[in-house]
């Protein structure tokens, strides 16, 4: 490209400020802290799938920065996969693997298998040593039933009936190690599942607000978001508007927006050819 | 002190009934000493479109040239006008790419949706975790304050007179009780056929 037009940034990673980030470090200016889910998040296996809980509570230190995100992330139809750690990175860690696999299906016309996403996911973090904080629980049904994985930052992973991750798993696994049992029903295993993410909610600082939940059956999945609303916000007695005028504004400038034509066109859907 | 602490600053960005909010202090100062009390941190990036950018002084004007850079070829691209949800994910991916040496700003976005004008705030984290809630975002070195004073005085549905002395009232006294921001400020309330900018009388001490 020409000198006058810069370069479109190329695919991956920049280090470009890490020189100057790291001279400030030494300089006594920490890099400051990211967001965290400072989270509870489970999954179990009962008798037709998968279920996975989480709260909704997002920290940024010790401030509660979002009161309801969501932490079960879509990965493909038939996989989901809960994220605790540094936000960014599960966030955007699900988005790079859920279009992986995306691609996967396109490509080999079937419906990709839960141990895929376990090992691209796991491939990725590894690659990175850990310092991707991404904590996961990934759970889905496929041809050969359902699956639940629980993959740790630094790449390694377990393949269990039940789990929990983030900062609130202690109290949840309590819940899951006293209540757990082979071939739950769906209604015993939803309970189960809010009552191990309530325990977080409740004895764990970082987790928070409300239960969110995502259930995974062989054909179809259920993501009941909020599935229960641990905390209702009570009602304010006042009402604190101020009058028209209250604030002493030096100047005022309105810039009009003209709208030229807004025109909607219904577009039938053609289906792609997929005879190839 | 965190470096996002070096230059001052507040923000925030409310939703209203059919209506967003913006606003900013305008104070830049390197530490203590205030060097200016004209200074932008919120950018139009479309006609309904802003974008604020607190924290270190010389990364929010870098990464609003970067911004405006790949805004201004998606545009060319598609030939239509961005969606505030897709600006957020581009500022997403921006400060992502960064991930092991970011850029050291928290942005908030506030617009409307440029086909159905649905009210839309977003902010987002250092290395771009964005947060899209119901009701408003904050940024900036005194965002305990902001926190506070928007929890008490939002409520949903707000008409734009009543959201400009919500947001105003927000932002002037949460200034007053941070050091290293305040010294004049700046709303912008976006509407469907207008976006008025008001300039707010401050303490300036």
């Amino acid at each position: 490209m020409t000198a006058v037009v810069p370069d479109i940034a190329k695919p991956g990673f920049s280090f470009e400020n890490c020189r100057r980030n790291a001279f400030l470090a030494q300089k006594g200016y920490a890099v400051p802290k990211a967001t965290k889910t400072g989270t509870t998040i489970v999954g179990i296996i009962y008798k037709d799938g998968v279920i996975l809980g989480a709260d909704t509570r997002a920290t940024e230190d010790t401030i509660v920065s979002d009161k309801n995100c969501s932490k079960i992330h879509y990965l493909s139809d038939n996989i989901y996969c809960c994220g605790a750690g540094t936000a960014a990175d599960t966030e955007m860690t699900t988005q790079m693997i859920s279009s992986q696999l995306q691609l996967h299906r396109l490509n080999t016309g079937r419906v990709v298998p839960v141990i895929t996403a376990n090992r691209l996911l796991k491939h990725m973090l590894f690659r990175y040593q850990g310092y991707i904080g991404a904590a996961l629980v990934l759970g889905g049904v496929d041809s050969t039933g359902p699956h639940l994985y629980c993959i740790y930052p630094h790449g390694s992973s377990d393949k269990l009936p039940f789990t929990t991750m983030g900062s609130g798993s202690l109290a949840a696994m309590a819940v899951f190690e006293t209540r757990w049992k082979p071939d739950m029903d769906e209604e015993e295993g939803k309970k189960l599942v809010r009552d191990a993410i309530a325990a977080g909610i409740f004895n764990d600082l970082g987790s928070g607000s409300n239960v969110d939940v995502c259930v995974i059956r062989k054909n179809n999945v259920d993501y009941i978001r909020p599935f229960d609303v641990a905390n209702v916000k009570g009602q304010k007695q006042g009402s604190y508007v101020f009058d028209k005028g209250t604030t002493a504004v030096l100047s005022t400038r309105s810039i009009p927006v003209d709208i030229e034509d807004i025109s909607i066109t219904p577009i039938e859907p053609e289906s792609m050819d997929t005879s190839s | 002190m965190s470096i996002l602490a070096y230059n001052g600053g507040a923000i925030i960005a409310m939703k209203g009934k059919n209506c967003v909010a913006i606003a900013s202090d305008k104070r830049f100062g390197i530490q203590a000493q205030t060097l200016s009390c004209n200074f932008d941190k919120i950018f139009e990036m479309g006609p309904h479109l802003y974008i604020a950018l607190p924290g270190l002084a010389t990364d929010t004007q870098t990464v609003q040239q970067k911004l405006k850079f790949r805004l201004n070829l998606y545009e060319l691209r598609e030939n239509r006008r961005i969606h505030p949800k897709a600006f957020a994910s581009m500022v997403s991916n921006l400060l992502y790419e960064r991930r092991f040496g970011p850029f050291f700003v928290e942005p908030v976005i506030a617009g409307l949706d440029p086909k159905t004008f649905e009210p839309f705030v977003c902010n987002l984290d250092l290395i771009g975790c964005p947060n899209i809630p119901e009701d408003f975002v904050v940024g900036g070195t005194c965002s305990e304050q902001l926190y506070g004073m928007c929890e008490a005085l939002w409520k949903p549905d707000l008409l734009p007179d009543e959201l400009f002395e919500t947001i105003s009232q927000a932002l002037l006294n949460a200034v007053d009780r941070d050091a290293m921001s305040g010294w004049g400020a700046r709303v912008y309330i976006i509407e469907k056929d207008k976006i008025v900018v008001k300039e707010l009388k401050t303490r300036m001490d």
